[in-house]
């Protein structure tokens, strides 16, 4: 959950059946149950818990919720989700981290590790089968970016054998916090290092596809109709509110990737696939771990009725430059591997049918060109009948990465704001020598691949046997 | 070594894609697997999920085929072998080892180790009201399933005839060229149902087939029971040791190896205790089989 100029650093356990996520503004929430109960009415397992005018009761999210300043965690403490979070599992100072990386890594970090490692190990005690963390923060600020990274240090420490996917937000082109370079290119280091698997977003992206929703959806031709009955529900008002408050709406949008990201291990299907398998097939080099993420269709995540698109035209805009979570062109880029993630009434023979049709439009590299993963759930997301996540590991990242650098090296070379890091203990200027050669060395690695592209694919000379 | 020696069966998932199934790196599990079953089996009988994908669309007509389908396939496959067989020709007692004799007729030298299954006929319960089957009919298609290394009665190449004697065998051309005809090492035909024993085997027998160092009186057997099998009057299954993995094996060796060479992947399984020098053994291992098959 992201507000402009403060983050919020939340982390899931899974892999409890229940998922969910809270979007503290407007009372939006999303809720993904046991299949057989594929509606807003919790079906509780286990106590017999129930919901009580409207609100969940008895069920507890696996997550700890830990932010260096009060409002945001106070806000959900006073909104409908109240009940879902305990104060256990909430870790909150009062004055932040004034968006600088430093305070969050370095001060914070050293003063909540002993409580952060507490309430993990609490929260981990009560999974049966713990398979990954999610860590949900962003890059720009001080908190999520610090704080956020420190925390993969700390996973990785206690937790070894347990994954580690990250769910950043890169700061935008006009991001209004002036630091965020430096913020983000140190954060960029301990992802380089420390996770398993990155899914990277940027605002803007998730802007645009709110506006391409709303377009669709205040066009009034397609019949489109705010669906009474749906995933996405509030008292305060419908999707047409998302003016007032973007963020919710582009929330929800990462709410939904999670959702995706995870139904497959927590609902039936003919193709299951668990998170270690994500990691395992998309991952062929431990550096290149950072994968583009596109949802489609992209009314499902949003409440509205659109008569359903033919199913194919799902698959095209899933690797269509407009539906990316960041900005990012896959189709014109190097792909080194491509994970197919799709929920609902969708049959083998259509994956089939549409990867077949679609793979000589994209490149993949001479290693790995049918670098297929796919995953079919047959729960789709509630009020829809089917769903894609599709998650790249393609050279499309690079880009992103070359900006960051750039935007580094241009406040860099000024010294502009670097004694609000360096008077931090612990903070040299090496830090961030150390952070743009990691960077650095990482699109390295992209450029070398895509110098492969236009190269025709031969086979490597075999091993050669005595008959 | 136990009474009953170590058989394992495979079930591959590579060329998968045909089923709608991808896993990157199936083509190094496929390697890793194979060389460890390899080393520590007696036999390995080997289905390739494409083929039996064919059998389900072209054979059995499903149109929207599921896991079930191919299931229920690979177990009719399984069925037609093991199901029990009397034990000699004219002998009412069943076979007390069907394993073991299995081995003994087909697996003569330990290097060669590649067993597969056809079967005669396939189809649909409603094809079935409307065919009705010889033993010779049945018999010729399987030949020539054998030889040309089909997987099934449709789309069976009949130009592809066994080397001449004299001639230098089509088989010991190097793996660049296409291999056309399938030699064996051994083969064993289960026959069952009505008048089994009217059955005519003599172009099973034929030297041709073979490989020179086994005479065909050892390496072709036949198992015959009277006793039909699911829903078919007539039946038969031919479990052979020949060339017939050769291709789709290199194939899977070459992808793996591309990947192997890039080190894609390669850290995924190090980690879990898996070095490099284990994926060069089992890529050595391999390419001697299927250098040691290609040339029979």
């Amino acid at each position: 959950m992201w507000i402009p100029g403060a983050s919020l650093l939340t982390k899931f356990l899974l892999p409890s059946p229940l998922l969910v996520m809270a979007n503290p503004f407007t009372e939006y929430y999303i809720v993904e149950t046991q299949p057989g109960s594929n509606s807003l009415l919790i079906r509780v397992v286990g106590d017999g818990g129930s919901i009580s005018k409207g609100k969940i009761c008895s069920l507890k999210a696996r997550a700890v919720l830990i932010d260096m300043e009060e409002g945001v965690v106070n806000e959900i403490l006073q909104g409908p989700l109240r009940d879902v979070f305990d104060s256990k599992q909430l870790i909150t100072d009062i004055s932040g981290s004034g968006n600088n990386w430093a305070v969050g890594h370095k001060v914070f970090g050293s003063r909540y590790q002993e409580e952060i490692l507490e309430k993990l190990r609490k929260s981990a005690e009560h999974c049966d089968c713990l398979q990954c963390f999610f860590v949900i923060h962003s890059m720009g600020g001080g908190t999520g970016s610090g704080l956020g990274t420190y925390l993969l240090k700390v996973l990785e420490d206690e937790f070894p054998e347990v994954y580690r996917f990250v769910t950043s937000v890169y700061p935008s082109g006009e991001d209004d916090v002036i630091t965020s370079p430096y913020n983000s290119i140190l954060a960029m280091k301990e992802l380089n290092e420390h996770a398993d698997c990155v899914l990277p977003i940027d605002n803007q992206s998730l802007f645009d596809i709110i506006s391409k929703i709303d377009l669709v959806v205040n066009s009034g031709k397609l019949g489109t109709t705010i669906k009474p009955k749906s995933l996405v529900t509030s008292s305060a008002g419908t999707f047409k509110k998302w003016q007032e408050k973007p963020f919710d709406a582009m929330n929800n949008i990462v709410a939904n990737l999670l959702l995706s990201l995870t139904s497959s291990a927590r609902f039936e299907g003919s193709l299951n696939m668990d998170l270690n398998e994500i990691s395992m097939n998309l991952v062929p080099f431990p550096q290149l771990h950072y994968l583009v993420s596109s949802l489609t269709p992209l009314y499902t995540l949003a409440d509205v009725n659109v008569p359903p698109r033919r199913l194919d035209q799902m698959f095209s805009d899933a690797f269509s430059k407009d539906h990316q979570l960041i900005r990012a062109d896959p189709k014109h880029s190097l792909y080194l591997a491509c994970a197919l993630m799709v929920r609902g009434n969708v049959q083998i023979s259509d994956l089939r049918r549409n990867i077949e049709r679609l793979k000589p439009s994209l490149r993949f590299v001479s290693w790995n060109q049918e670098g297929w993963k796919t995953s079919l759930c047959s729960v789709p997301p509630v009020g829809h009948s089917h769903s894609l996540l599709a998650l790249a590991n393609n050279t499309c990242v690079k880009p992103t990465f070359v900006e960051l650098r750039e935007r580094f090296l241009r406040l860099y070379k000024k010294k502009a704001h670097l004694h609000h890091y360096l008077q931090i203990e612990g903070m040299e200027e090496s830090c961030f020598t150390e952070a743009e050669s990691s960077l650095s060395a990482l699109i390295r690695e992209y450029n070398q691949l895509d110098a492969t592209k236009s190269r025709p694919v031969e086979d490597l000379p075999r091993l050669s046997v005595a008959v | 070594m136990e009474i009953w020696p170590a058989f394992k069966l495979l079930s591959k998932t590579r060329f998968g894609k045909q089923l709608g199934v991808w896993v990157i790196v199936q083509n190094y599990n496929s390697i890793l697997t194979l060389s460890h079953l390899y080393r520590s089996s007696d036999a390995l009988l080997v289905h390739e999920n494409d083929a039996v994908h064919k059998i389900c669309a072209k054979l059995m007509n499903i149109k929207q085929i599921s896991f079930s389908d191919i299931n229920q396939v690979l177990a009719h496959q399984l069925g037609s072998v093991f199901q029990p067989t009397y034990s000699a020709e004219g002998s009412f007692h069943y076979r007390r080892n069907p394993l073991g004799d299995l081995m003994e007729n087909l697996v003569p030298h330990p290097e060669f180790k590649m067993l597969g299954v056809r079967n005669i006929p396939q189809m649909s319960e409603n094809s079935l009201a409307y065919s009705t089957f010889t033993w010779a009919g049945l018999l010729k298609h399987l030949r020539q399933m054998l030889i040309s290394n089909a997987k099934m009665e449709e789309g069976i190449d009949w130009q592809i005839r066994p080397p001449l004697p004299g001639l230098p065998s089509l088989s010991k051309m190097s793996l660049n060229k296409e291999l056309h005809f399938n030699t064996s090492i051994a083969n064993l035909l289960i026959l069952r149902g009505k008048d089994v024993h009217s059955a005519d085997l003599e172009g099973f027998k034929d030297p041709a087939l073979y490989t020179s160092w086994l005479e065909p009186v050892n390496a072709f057997n036949v198992w015959r029971t009277q006793r039909a099998f699911s829903k078919y009057e007539k039946s038969a299954a031919l479990v052979s040791n020949s060339q017939f993995l050769v291709k789709p094996l290199d194939m899977i060796v070459g992808k793996a190896w591309n990947m192997f060479a890039s080190k894609a992947y390669v850290h995924q399984y190090t980690k879990f205790g898996i070095e490099e020098e284990d994926f060069l053994d089992s890529f050595a291992l391999l390419e001697q089989v299927v250098a040691s098959y290609c040339t029979l």
